[in-house]
């Protein structure tokens, strides 16, 4: 059984935001960039798929601009076998990237599909579920437990009133969330092994996917800033502010 | 051309997400349907009906629906859609989150998640980078498919309304996945996403013993909903719905109060919407303290009971 992951080049999520003067995009001359942290525990859950003899080759592809090779090199450091990079400078938009992903799904004959479900500059939660819509197949969204068997995979859910496990048939769409499992750290000579993994280059015209979207940002805006808050020096005080003050017991 | 809402309930009762739901709809344009998908929801049907601003409820009710998998859903949304809808709308719920991207797919449109605010029928504005900015995108689809943040939206009244309620035909059922089983926690409390008060507790807590112990009694002095950061989640001290985050659930109640709480950047996403917030903890430089309407620097252990003793 084969493997696909998707891998994207986001902010790291330890890196304060600025928004640019002319309120057009956020500013991200010098910042550090990293993969987004929901997909590198879907690459964790791969390998850990691959240790247990669930599935023998993970495919990791990233659709963004060349840069995105260091993320791949990451996945490929972690246990994946090789990648693929489809380049393109256009902002890839959850539609055209499920479309991209769908072509390299059915022609690698992937029976799990993995992805983060939500990239952390974004966060639009669209691409996995438009990805298994599109190929026709069954997801199991916000992951916590993931058990693949021989032909179906039992997925346990994190929504909003608790857990919910569904089981899928294959192939099956699986995005990932906070608690399915801690990355590990890639070691050192597993670095220098991931050099020499096959990174195949591609665009999306080579998939036949047009990358332009029929939305478009017109403006982005820091947020409103609060007025300042005060220290308070004893519960009463804390209690007497909320009720007289601030009006709100 | 109507605009389509898709309710949240439980087959019993409606939730209160689909009348905020409801408001952002009416942002959009005058005629706003309903789509009301589940087994036994007769009931919902005709709560719905009575929501105000709702000119029609579509009732489909079939075992296909039951748990509002995914793939069946959004096969019947995506059919019903089709008609003369200009936008299909949807709480962004883990529900509407799970269903809506796959209704946009099949409609091969693109979406528009978590939308904060409607500046015209084409416009939106919606938040990115954990709302650390706020982006304004235009789309010019055909079919507007988005989810609403129903903290952004007042809701509309529960009473008042009087829709037409017309049974739906269509029973989608992919095949393809079942449901297997549920653990939903059950509580007395207010719904986190919908409370008026929220306590959250953070890892500093340090065992579910101690939010049984301090969080829990001011909660319940307050009527509050009980909320947690994500390492009290991971740490074990409380299941994961009780997440309030980036990821997690998002409140904006009229008052919060963090209690051990850092304010991890993932953190503040979740809750910097609320009113009045208040952080008690040991640490003034933390990140929270800076966003509090309210500081108070103290030992957990000593003033939350205070606290509650006092309010």
């Amino acid at each position: 059984m084969k493997a696909l992951v998707a891998v994207k080049r986001v902010i790291d999520y330890n890196v304060k935001v600025r928004v640019k003067a002319d309120h057009s995009a956020v500013d991200l001359t010098n910042t550090k960039m990293s993969i987004n942290p929901f997909d590198e525990i879907a690459v964790e859950e791969a390998v850990r798929l691959k240790e247990a003899g669930v599935i023998d080759e993970i495919i990791v592809a990233s659709i963004g601009p060349k840069e995105s090779q260091e993320q791949i090199r990451s996945a490929l450091a972690l246990g994946a076998d090789r990648g693929i990079l489809v380049q393109t400078e256009d902002k890839a938009y959850p539609l055209q990237v499920a479309k991209i992903l769908k072509n390299i799904a059915e022609t690698e004959g992937t029976e799990i599909i993995l992805l983060g479900k939500q990239a952390i500059d974004d966060d639009n939660n669209q691409t996995g579920q438009m990805l298994a819509a599109l190929m026709g197949a069954p997801q199991g969204t916000f992951a916590s437990k993931v058990v693949v068997e021989s032909n179906e995979v039992k997925v346990t859910r994190e929504v909003d009133g608790g857990l919910q496990t569904v089981a899928l048939d294959l192939p099956a769409i699986i995005t990932t969330d906070l608690r399915l499992n801690e990355p590990r750290y890639a070691k050192l000579p597993n670095i220098m092994k991931a050099k020499k993994k096959p990174l195949d280059e591609k665009t999306p015209a080579d998939f036949g996917v047009d990358m332009t979207s029929k939305q478009q940002i017109i403006q982005v805006e820091p947020p409103a800033d609060r007025k300042a808050g005060i220290k308070v020096g004893s519960v009463d005080e804390l209690v007497d502010k909320l009720k007289n003050e601030a009006k709100v017991i | 051309m109507a605009i389509l809402v898709y309710a949240e309930h439980d087959n019993v009762s409606l939730k209160k997400a689909t009348l905020n739901t409801i408001a952002a709809a009416k942002q959009m344009g005058d005629e706003v349907h309903v789509l009301v998908a589940g087994s036994n929801n007769q009931a919902v049907a005709e709560a719905v009906a009575k929501a105000e601003g709702v000119s029609k409820v579509l009732v489909a009710d079939n075992a296909a629906y039951e748990h509002q998998m995914a793939e069946n859903i959004a096969l019947l949304v995506s059919d019903v859609a089709g008609g003369n809808y200009s936008h299909v709308v949807a709480a962004a719920t883990t529900t509407g989150k799970n269903f809506m991207p796959r209704v946009a797919a099949l409609l091969d449109v693109s979406m528009i998640s978590d939308v904060t605010a409607v500046v015209d029928a084409n416009t939106f504005k919606r938040p990115i980078y954990a709302g650390n900015a706020t982006a304004t995108v235009q789309t010019s689809e055909s079919k507007i498919v988005v989810t609403v943040r129903t903290t952004a939206f007042d809701a509309v009244a529960s009473e008042g309304g009087s829709a037409s309620i017309e049974t739906l035909d269509d029973v989608q059922n992919a095949g393809k996945s079942q449901f297997v089983s549920e653990e939903m926690a059950k509580s007395d409390r207010p719904e986190l996403t919908s409370a008026s008060i929220v306590v959250s507790g953070g890892r500093a807590l340090g065992s579910e013993e101690n939010f049984e112990k301090y969080i829990e009694p001011l909660a319940d002095k307050l009527g509050a909903a009980v909320g947690a950061s994500r390492a009290a989640v991971d740490a074990g001290y409380v299941p994961n719905d009780m997440q309030v985050g980036q990821t997690g659930k998002i409140v904006a109640p009229d008052l919060y109060i963090a209690a051990g709480i850092s304010g991890a950047i993932q953190h503040l996403a979740g809750m910097k919407d609320s009113k009045v917030i208040v952080a008690i903890n040991n640490d003034p430089e933390s990140p929270i303290a800076s966003i509090a309407d309210y500081y108070l620097e103290g030992d957990l252990f000593s003033v939350l009971p205070e606290l509650t003793s006092k309010i």
